[in-house]
Order: C-alpha cells, then sequence, then structure tokens
C-alpha cells in the first residue's frame, strides 16, 4: 500500500481539501437532528408554527450545503483516485518500457500487462470508495458521540453501548474473516491455474486418461474456494441481521429510557428524536466503513504487485560517461570469446554461448545456423545489449559496446526481430517508425528491397492502409517483409535479421536477399537463419552447435569439413 | 492474462427469455430452498416495515402523556402499556432478524452450491469435448467463462435476487405504511421522487457517456500497453522508448480525462439521493410538526413517517442497480450454458457385461490403417485415402516440413479427431470399438510442449498411472537417467515444480515426461524428438533414453534426426498435410520423390536456389 500513498503525495493539498470538507459534512449531517429536536420541542409540542417554519428552513439550507460539501468532495476524490490511477499507469508503463528481457521474462509479458491495466483499476476503484468511507464515517461515528453526550448523558451512553457492542462485533468479525479475505485470491488463483493447465495440457490429459484425476483435482480447489465462500457467505449471514437487531434494539432501547427521563423532566421529548437519529446515523457510519474494509485486501494485493515492477531495477547499466562512435562509423562487428548464461540460470545450467568469436565485416553477410535452441537469437540480443557477457566482450568499430551510449548503439543498428509485429496505425507510420525524417524516396526504396511494392500499393489506400494492432490484418509474410522494410527505412550500418525469411517462400526470399545485396551490399548484415538454401550464399556462415562456433566458413567449405554443418543440411528435411 | 472485472455487465444477452428458462431450470432443484428464501426474505421486511409504526404508537403515548401532565389534566404516562408496546416492537425486531439471518444463511449455502457446481461443471466438460473444439477457441475465452461469468451469477445468486425481493416489499410495504398514516404527507414526499428520479435519470445518462468513454479509452491504453510490451524488443532496439511513453501519455490522459468526470458523476449519486432523502426529511419535519398541531396526526406518527422517508429512497436505488445486475448475469449465464450445452465427443461403445468381464486386453502393437480420410473440416480433407501395416516393434518416422501436419496422424492415432472414413485397428481391433481409456492405454506419448503440473516431481511422474508405488516412480526415473540429477534437487522427489516450471530445466522436464511414460509401459510410443533449448549432456541422455524406450515397442517418431530417420522401419513423409509418400529410406531414395528430392537438394549446392532467382 505504501506505493499507493507515496503516490498520493502529488494530491496532498486535495486531499487535505476533502478532509475539511468531508468534517463539514459530517457537522453538518450531525447538526440536522437537533434542529428537528427543536422543532418538536419548542414548535409542535408548545404549538409554536412559525418556529416549526424557521428550523425547517434552516434544515433545508443544511442539506443543500452538505449535498455541496459532498459534491465538491467526489470531485477531489475522482481526481484524486484517477489522478493517482493515473500516474501509476504511466510510472509502471515507463519502468517497463526500460526493461532488459531478463526483467520481462521474470514477470512474464501477461503479468506485465495485468499490473499494468487490472491492477491499477482494482487500486483506483478502492481508492474510491475509501477516500470517502474511511474519512467520512469515522468522522461522523465519532462526532456523533460526541454530540450525543452534550444532550444527555442517560441517552447518549445508551447509543455509546450500541456502538462499543458494534465495536467489538465488529472487531471479531474482522478478524475472523480476515484471513478468509486474503486466502480468497489464492484459491481463485489455484482454480485458475488447474483450468489454465488442463486447457494447455489438454492433449496430455487425454493420452493419459487422467480425466478422472483431473475432475478430482479440481474439484478439491473447488472444494476449498466453496468452503471459504460458504464460510464468509455464512458470517455475511450473520452479520447483518445482528447489526440490524442492535440498531433497532437501540432505538427501542432509547425510546423505552427516554420516556421514564421525559417524564420525569430529565429529557426533552425532541431528545429522543434526535437520539434516534445519532444512534442511525453512527451504526450505519460503522455498517459503511466494514463493508468498505471487504475491498481492501485486494487491493493490498494489488498495489503490492505494483510496487513489485516499480521496484525493479533494469539489469544493464549504461555509461555515465559513453565513449563516442568516430564520426565515420563503418559497423564492423565483433565477438571476442563471448560466453553468455542467462541471469536467473542456476549454477548448474550450462552456458548459452561459450567462447563465441567471429568478425562481421562491412560489404560482407554473415550467417549464423544451428539448431533451434543452440543459442542464435542470444547473439542478436547480445548485440543489442538486451543482455550483457558473462565473458569476453563484443565490439563495434573496436569500441566495446559497453562503453556506448544506449541511442548511440541502437541508432547504428537495423534489427528483424524473430516474431514480425507492426504497431497499430498505418503502413507508413509502420515505415517510418525508425526514421521519422525518412524522404518518400527512401521508403520507396526501403519497401522495394523488402519485396513489397506490390502488396502495398495494390491496396485501395496504399501507404495510407490501416494497420491493426500488432499488424493482425497482415499475413505473416506480409508482416514478415513490412518489418524488414521497416529495418531498412533506417539507414543504418549494421543489419541484423533474425530468421526474417522464414515465412517467405524460396522465390522471394532469393528476390529479397538479391535486392538486399545490390541496395545494401556494403553494410554489415549477419542474418540468422534456419535455411540453408537462405544462407548458401553468404560470404560467411559460423555455425553455432549447443553455444560453442562448431563451424566457420563458406557453404562450400562446411559442407567440406564441418559435421554439425552438414547434418543440418541434412536435417533440412524437417525444416526447408 | 487479463481478465476484465465486470466485462458481463457491459455485454447484453442474445436471447434472453431462452437464458433465463435455463437459469429457472438449473435452479430447479433448490425450488424449496429458494420458496424458503423469499417467504423468509418478505416476512423479515415486512417486519421490519411494521417497526417505526409500534415505536410511533409509543412516542405517542409519552408524548401524550407528558402534554397532560404539563396541561394538568391526566395522569402520568401509561407505561405499562409503553411496555407492552415496546415488548411488541424488540419480539418483531427479533423475529425479523432471525427470518433474515435463516433467508441469508440459505441462500448463501445455495449459492456456493450453485457456483461449485457449475464450476465443476464447466471444468468436466473440458474433458468432454473434441479437441477440435480448443483449435478454434482461444484459452482466455474459456477461462473467462469460469472465472468473470461464474462470479457474476455467484454474486447475482448471493446478493441481488434476495435483494430484489427485500427491495420491492420495503419499497410496497413502506408506501403503505406512509398512506396509512397521512395521504397528505405521503403525497408531500412523492413529489420529491419524480424530481430525485430525474435528476439521476440525468446523472447516470451523463455518468453513462463518460464511462463509455473512459472504456474506450481505456481499450487504446491497453492496446497500446499489449502491443509495447510483446514488442519490447523492436521499442527498445529501435530507441523508440521516448515515443512510446509520449503515444502512452496522450491516450493515458485521455483515460485520465474522462475517468476522472465518470468517477466524479459517480460519486454524486449518493450525495444527490442523500439530499433527496433530507429533502423529504425536512419536508415531512415541516409539514407534520404542522398537522400535529392542527390535531391532525399524533407526534409519534411523524417519527415513524420520518423513519419511512429515510428508508423509501434506499430501495429504488437498489432495484435500479440490481437490474443492471441481473442483466449482466443472464448475458453471463447465456455464455456459460452456451459452453456447458457444446457438442460432446462420441461416446464410448457400450458393452455388454460379459464383454466388460472378459480378460484385461494385452496389446502387441500392430497398427493398420485402413483408407483412413481425414480433414480438420469436412470440407478441407487432407489424408485422402492412407493405408498402411505396422508390425509389432517398428519404428514409423514421420518426417515434413514445419507445418506439414505431422502431429496429425498421431492425434488420429488416439482419437483426438473422429475419421472422415477408413478405420485405424490395433491388432486388428477398430479403434472406435475401445473406449478412449482402453485406447489412451495402449499408447505413451512425449510431446515437445512437455507438460509439467503444479505439484511435486513425484507426482507429476505418476500422472497417468495414480497407483504406481514411490519405488515404481524411483525406478522409471533410474531408466529415464533422472534420477541422479533429482536427487540433487532441494526436497529431491517432493520439490515442487512451479507454474511455468521455470525452476527446471526444459531438457529435464523433458525427462520427466519421458520417465511418467517409462512408468506407464504402454505398448505403442509416441515421441517427438524436436528438443529445444536444452543442453548437450542432457540431450544426449534423452536421444539415449528415447533409444532404449523404442527397443522392443511400435513407435511413431516425429523425426528430426537423420539417424533416426535412416533406421526407420517405415518413413511417413508429410506435405501440407498429406502423407505423400511411404516407404523405408533406401526404397524412398531409389523412388526418387519428395522424399529424395529434399535429401539430395541439401547436398547439392542449392538447386533449390537458383531455380527461384532465375524464375
Amino acid at each position: 500500500m505504501s506505493v499507493v500513498f507515496k503516490y498520493m503525495k502529488p494530491y496532498t493539498w486535495m486531499m487535505m481539501c476533502a478532509v475539511m470538507l468531508l468534517s463539514a459534512e459530517a457537522y453538518l449531517a450531525l447538526i440536522l437532528p437537533g434542529f428537528m429536536a427543536d422543532i418538536v420541542n419548542d414548535g409542535v409540542i408548545t404549538g409554536h408554527l412559525s418556529v416549526i417554519w424557521r428550523n425547517g428552513v434552516f434544515m433545508l439550507g443544511i442539506t443543500v450545503l452538505a449535498m455541496a460539501t459532498a459534491l465538491i468532495t467526489g470531485f477531489f476524490t475522482a481526481k484524486t483516485a484517477t489522478g493517482v490511477a493515473n500516474d501509476l499507469r504511466e510510472a509502471v508503463f515507463a519502468k517497463v518500457l526500460r526493461f532488459t528481457n531478463a526483467e520481462v521474462n521474470k514477470f512474464s509479458t501477461s503479468s506485465l500487462i495485468t499490473r499494468t491495466t487490472n491492477d491499477v483499476m482494482q487500486v483506483q476503484n478502492t481508492l474510491m470508495m475509501a477516500i470517502r468511507q474511511f474519512i467520512y464515517m469515522p468522522i461522523l461515528a465519532v462526532g456523533g458521540i460526541i454530540r450525543a453526550l452534550e444532550r444527555s448523558t442517560t441517552l447518549a451512553w445508551l447509543v455509546v453501548g450500541a456502538t462499543a457492542v458494534m465495536l467489538a462485533l465488529m472487531a471479531i468479525l474482522f478478524f475472523v474473516m480476515l484471513p478468509k479475505f486474503t486466502k480468497w485470491q489464492s484459491l481463485i488463483d489455484r482454480i485458475n491455474l488447474i483450468t489454465r493447465e488442463n486447457l494447455s495440457g489438454i492433449l496430455v490429459v487425454r493420452a493419459f486418461s487422467s480425466q478422472i484425476f483431473e475432475k478430482n483435482r479440481f474439484a478439491v480447489a473447488n472444494q476449498d474456494l466453496a468452503a471459504n465462500e460458504k464460510f464468509v457467505g455464512v458470517t455475511f449471514a450473520f452479520m447483518t441481521p445482528i447489526i440490524m437487531l442492535i440498531l433497532n434494539l437501540t432505538t427501542a432501547l432509547i425510546v423505552w429510557v427516554g420516556a421514564h427521563q421525559a417524564s420525569a423532566f430529565r429529557a426533552d421529548i425532541g431528545d429522543i428524536f434526535a437520539f434516534l437519529q445519532y444512534g442511525m446515523l453512527i451504526i450505519f457510519a460503522f455498517l459503511m466503513i466494514s463493508m468498505t474494509f471487504v475491498m481492501v485486501p485486494r487491493a493490498v494485493v494489488s498495489a503490492g504487485r505494483i510496487k513489485e515492477v516499480l521496484d525493479t531495477e533494469g539489469g544493464i547499466v549504461f555509461k555515465k560517461n559513453p565513449v563516442p562512435l568516430p564520426a565515420d562509423f563503418k559497423g564492423k562487428v565483433e565477438f571476442r570469446g563471448v560466453d553468455f548464461k542467462y541471469p536467473d540460470a542456476t549454477a548448474e545450467d550450462d552456458n548459452v554461448l561459450t567462447d563465441v568469436s567471429f568478425t562481421a565485416r562491412p560489404g560482407q553477410t554473415t550467417a549464423i545456423i544451428g539448431a533451434t535452441g543452440a543459442g542464435k537469437t542470444s547473439i542478436f540480443k547480445l548485440i543489442l545489449r538486451f543482455f550483457d557477457v558473462t565473458g569476453g566482450g563484443i565490439f563495434v568499430d573496436g569500441i566495446d559496446i559497453r562503453d556506448l551510449r544506449k541511442e548511440e548503439l541502437h541508432d547504428k543498428i537495423g534489427f528483424v526481430a524473430q516474431k514480425a509485429t507492426l504497431f497499430k496505425g498505418t503502413i507508413r507510420s509502420n515505415l517510418l517508425y525508425a526514421n521519422k525524417d525518412a524522404t518518400e524516396e527512401q521508403v520507396r526504396d526501403a519497401v522495394d528491397i523488402a519485396q513489397s511494392t506490390g502488396f502495398v500499393e495494390g491496396k485501395p489506400e496504399g501507404y495510407e492502409s490501416n494497420v491493426a494492432q500488432g499488424g493482425s490484418n497482415f499475413s505473416g509474410g506480409q508482416r514478415q517483409r513490412l518489418s524488414i522494410a521497416r529495418a531498412l527505412v533506417k539507414d543504418a550500418p549494421i543489419y541484423l535479421f533474425d530468421d526474417s525469411f522464414s515465412a517467405l517462400d524460396l522465390k522471394t526470399d532469393a528476390l529479397l536477399r538479391a535486392a538486399l545485396k545490390k541496395k545494401r551490399g556494403d553494410r554489415t548484415i549477419i542474418v540468422i537463419a534456419q535455411r540453408v538454401s537462405s544462407i548458401m550464399d553468404a560470404d560467411q556462415i559460423i555455425v553455432i552447435d549447443h553455444g560453442h562456433v562448431a563451424g566457420r566458413g563458406t557453404h562450400a567449405e562446411l559442407m567440406q569439413n564441418c559435421e554439425v554443418y552438414k547434418e543440418i543440411a541434412a536435417s533440412q528435411l524437417e525444416s526447408s | 492474462m487479463p481478465f476484465e472485472e465486470g466485462e458481463g455487465v457491459a455485454s447484453k444477452a442474445k436471447d434472453p427469455k431462452k437464458t433465463i428458462k435455463r437459469l429457472i431450470h438449473f435452479l430447479s432443484p433448490h425450488k424449496a430452498a429458494l420458496f424458503v428464501v423469499f417467504t423468509f426474505a418478505v416476512v423479515s421486511t415486512v417486519f421490519a416495515v411494521i417497526g417505526p409504526r409500534v415505536m410511533g404508537r409509543v412516542t405517542t403515548i409519552l408524548v401524550d402523556g407528558i402534554l397532560a401532565h404539563m396541561f394538568g389534566t391526566g395522569l402520568l404516562t401509561d407505561f405499562r402499556r409503553m411496555g407492552w408496546l415496546v415488548g411488541i416492537l424488540i419480539v418483531l425486531y427479533i423475529i425479523s432478524a432471525i427470518t433474515n439471518f435463516f433467508q441469508e444463511f440459505i441462500m448463501a449455502r445455495l449459492s456456493v452450491k450453485v457456483t461449485y457446481d457449475l464450476r465443476q461443471r464447466i471444468s468436466e466438460k473440458m474433458h468432454r469435448l473434441p479437441i477440435n473444439y480448443f483449435d478454434t477457441r482461444s484459452q482466455g475465452e474459456i477461462m473467462s467463462r469460469m472465472t468473470n461469468d461464474v462470479d457474476m451469477i455467484s454474486s447475482t445468486l448471493s446478493m441481488n435476487l434476495t435483494q430484489l425481493v427485500t427491495s420491492v416489499t420495503t419499497l410496497v410495504g413502506t408506501l403503505i405504511m406512509m398512506l396509512s398514516i397521512s395521504w397528505l404527507m405521503t403525497l408531500a414526499s412523492l413529489v420529491v421522487i419524480p424530481i430525485s428520479m430525474y435528476i439521476m435519470v440525468v446523472i447516470l445518462g451523463k455518468s453513462h457517456v463518460f464511462f463509455s468513454k473512459q472504456q474506450e479509452a481505456l481499450g487504446e491504453v491497453n492496446g497500446i500497453v499489449e502491443e509495447t510490451y510483446s514488442a519490447h524488443d523492436i521499442v527498445r532496439a529501435y530507441n523508440s522508448e521516448t515515443d512510446t511513453e509520449t503515444k502512452f501519455r496522450a491516450a493515458n490522459g485521455k483515460v485520465y480525462k474522462s475517468a476522472w468526470k465518470a468517477q466524479f458523476m459517480a460519486n454524486i449519486v449518493e450525495p444527490i439521493f442523500n439530499f433527496v432523502g433530507n429533502l423529504g426529511y425536512v419536508l415531512v419535519a415541516v409539514m407534520g410538526g404542522w398537522l400535529v398541531v392542527q390535531r391532525t396526526i399524533t407526534i409519534g406518527d411523524v417519527q415513524a413517517f420520518i423513519q419511512y422517508i429515510q428508508t423509501f429512497t434506499q430501495p429504488l436505488g437498489e432495484i435500479g442497480a440490481a437490474g443492471n445486475m441481473l442483466q449482466g448475469t443472464i448475458a453471463a449465464s447465456e455464455r456459460v450454458f452456451e459452453f456447458l450445452d457444446e457438442e460432446e465427443e462420441v461416446p464410448d461403445p457400450q458393452r455388454t457385461e460379459a464383454e466388460h468381464g472378459a480378460e484385461p486386453y494385452s496389446p502387441k502393437g500392430r497398427v493398420t490403417f485402413e483408407n483412413v480420410k481425414f480433414g480438420y473440416t469436412p470440407d478441407k480433407i487432407i489424408l485422402h485415402d492412407f493405408s498402411a501395416e505396422i508390425e509389432p516393434g517398428q519404428m514409423v518416422a514421420i518426417v515434413g516440413p514445419t507445418g506439414a501436419g505431422k502431429t496429425t496422424v498421431v492425434k488420429l492415432l488416439m482419437r483426438f479427431y473422429e475419421l472422415n472414413g477408413g478405420k485405424i485397428l490395433i491388432d486388428g481391433i477398430n479403434s472406435t470399438d475401445l473406449s478412449r481409456k482402453e485406447l489412451c492405454d495402449i499408447f505413451g506419448m512425449v510431446l515437445q510442449d512437455t507438460w509439467i503440473y503444479n505439484a511435486s516431481i513425484m507426482e507429476n511422474i505418476r500422472y497417468g498411472s495414480p497407483n504406481a508405488t514411490d519405488e515404481e516412480v524411483i525406478a522409471a526415473c533410474k531408466a529415464a537417467h533422472c534420477h541422479k540429477f533429482i536427487r540433487t534437487l532441494p526436497n529431491g522427489y517432493n520439490m515442487i515444480l512451479n507454474e511455468e516450471a521455470s525452476n527446471i530445466s526444459q531438457g529435464h522436464k523433458q525427462l520427466f515426461t519421458i520417465a511418467r511414460v517409462i512408468l506407464k509401459n504402454p505398448a505403442i510410443l509416441i515421441l517427438d524428438e524436436a528438443t529445444s533449448s536444452i543442453d548437450t549432456r542432457t540431450e544426449i541422455l534423452i536421444q539415449q533414453t528415447m533409444g532404449e524406450i523404442m527397443q522392443n515397442r511400435t513407435s511413431f517418431v516425429i523425426a528430426h534426426r537423420l539417424s533416426t530417420i535412416r533406421n526407420a522401419d517405415t518413413i511417413l513423409v508429410m506435405k501440407d498435410g498429406n502423407i505423400i509418400e511411404q516407404g523405408s529410406h533406401d526404397y524412398l531414395l531409389a523412388a526418387g520423390g519428395f522424399y529424395a528430392d529434399l535429401y539430395n537438394s541439401q547436398f547439392s549446392d542449392g538447386i533449390v536456389e537458383e531455380e527461384a532467382i532465375a524464375s
């Protein structure tokens, strides 16, 4: 919860105003029964109509005032709750944006999405309720007791007594219920977990004919949840009637005791009326407080999840005083004895990459090939410094990339990821993603190299065609080509293609590579590929096998002397 | 996975009448309980509504007594009569509390039971749906029924349903009571209601506009969040952090702009209701005072009336809210029933007692495909007329490009999908004549996607052989070469594997699933050789173990290794979902078809390549 309070700081003055206004509102609510008492005492009983009218007008005025304060408080509360939510959302988003792969993996993408959206909403909703109920209601309750004590001590003690009973009851209920409420979420999580497991493992469940086992496993979790729900439900079933009973019995007692007092002229009749009102107000206040408390445990969990994100520091620190890149940057990429292991790997896990050395030169195409999971993609992630090497170093034009500014490093690289995603907008907005100042010619040139001119210009709206979130309105091949074009619009000295031709048919693949060689032949091009056919004409092929460099050379050379390469080539029966 | 709360509220049911009928039918076993609940709700409310009236009498006696005393015209307060009335009052309240308690108690238990039932039904239904159902539905869709929709129904049952009964009873009861005291005052206070209703409609209308604007803006924000988080690498690699943040801030600002207004509107509903309530209170106080002075009504009546007017506005709001919830609940129920009504798998064959009592079937492992015809959708048949005979102990390698449908054959073997024609025989028995359990017991399957569930290693390996002893599990792990590794883990066999099993490497998970199959000891094996992100040592172990368990068993291998393919007795070559060639390695090479082409092309310096460029 501390994180929420921290984010409430900018709204301190609003909260101060809200507290003052709520106090005023409570005060107004509390003096209302007094006027009623006066109407009875000085008006009704003595038959003075003017007193009735005068007090009536006062009461009306107070009611209007109370509403006005409530409206203004509503304004401050709404501003604060949504403002805090807004700031939190922005802070979480900004934080996640600067996470590296390691932190994203730690939380998982879907969990980060939930934390940014649902959890923040949960906090907002609770805050909304809590500000009013937790400030107004206690003031009302305490004020009510004070007012009651001012009027008549004996009757006031009745109200105080009833309040004490209520408080005791609430305390007991709270301590009985709180653990159940806290447990609730984890029981629901368990149900969700088993359902998700059953869905993802549906084939396995069928294959092992474990339907009965799964049914029982779910039933156990379901029973636990139901037992918890039953406990909460039954306790609530006790609570409401008992609170109502206390309220009602208190009013009966007030009337009974009040009658004796009034008959003995120790209290006014109007006071009895006023006390009935106070009693109701106070008990009602406690009821509302207890209802709102129900929401708190869930919000605390949400706030905790948000805090976890905000407290996570990115694992990669960029240098305070970076080395500037030379003006005539060429783009030579050099791996010198690179070792790499994921930050969350255990000691016994093997390195993802071990002693990887190679040089990718400008004007050359360097291809990286190896089985799935051999560590190819890690090589790109290291060049982009999404991770840091655990041994050795990576150099561009002889400068260690750890000495560079992040922006400068990434400026020099055009990167096409394995999974081609586009952003919501238009084709043009996507193409300009990396280079807002690109000329029309540059854009068309890039689209042309990426073999996309046909389908882009074939669309009725051409470059202005709409792109849905993630690019879901384009086929895999089109998405892939557009993401290649996006990289090419950026005039980078280094291009990284991570298995970016996989969704293309052989012909397009070949045409694209030919065009790339012609138009961008002077750059450093590094290609990760699965298809031997895609890389056979590369100047240099690096074969990665279980994180080691198993071979280096041209296709012809490797077919002669590299067993792993030969095996991969042979196995292309599988993935050609 | 994000599950929006209250998602159901917004959506409307397609056929509310039918769903309501279904819902009533679904609740019909609880008819008696519901009847008791509703009766008790009415009784409790009626008694509670009578209370203030009796209290008013008490006050009147008191005031009369005091007035009499003041003007010296009579006796002091009649405490005997007052005592009686207070006694009656207390009894009324106690009865009301008891009935109220029982009503809530029964309803709470009932709603828990119904919710439990619904969850259980949904979960069990999942296991009876044909696999192809899951091909077209997202996991989130089914999850949402289990969570959001069931929650919605549950909260309606536990709160809104009786709330509705109580609210209506209170409304009617209070109105009757008010009228019985003074029609003039009732009229005066009723005048307030249309005014308040009008104000409410205006406010709710406005707030609805802001709420939908907020939802829209939130949708945009969620879109940006999802898009950005899933393309995290691209955003970072293109130095777009600042741009993305600007974009997000703009969208987030839009949320804020409509959110605070929506929340403000929602916030002022209560004060305005209070105001209207208070307005009535003042009106009644003034008017009542005047009427008392006029001696038209007693002072106790005024006091009772004040209590009634304060409770009168409350049920109005409650009925509105409950109605809204009911609408959402009907939509939620519709989705749940839709799921429960989905067509299930073809049922297992019915057999007579005698057949059941027969010797337990011990499979040899002969598999025959006889003119098998299959398509995931009937209008797109991919296997046209596939026949093959696999002898016990033979190895079948399934090869083909990614996405060629290599797992199709496996899925058909285990009858995850129904054939469109032909049959698959196991030891000469048509697989549709076996129960699913019998059929699945014949097979052991190790898929690329290692499936581990949230339980200990011991339980994970015992999956599918629930009766295996600890010793048998350990023996299986020894055979799968993972015993030593498990021994090094904290808690050993009792170590709990977490949700994504991220505390264990992929390779070891694969070994666990192999151990699982060893323990099951099936006649026929199905293996997927693809191993991803597995370190060298483990991969050698896996290869070795797979080799060992394939001995003397019929096996179907989704082959990725040349050595496996070469050693296979039969190779099924798949392309675009179809089996286009079958035979031994040598036979297929000699035949010079697709297999031979592919096999050779890898070694002939890019024939494919040059052809492509030339064309």
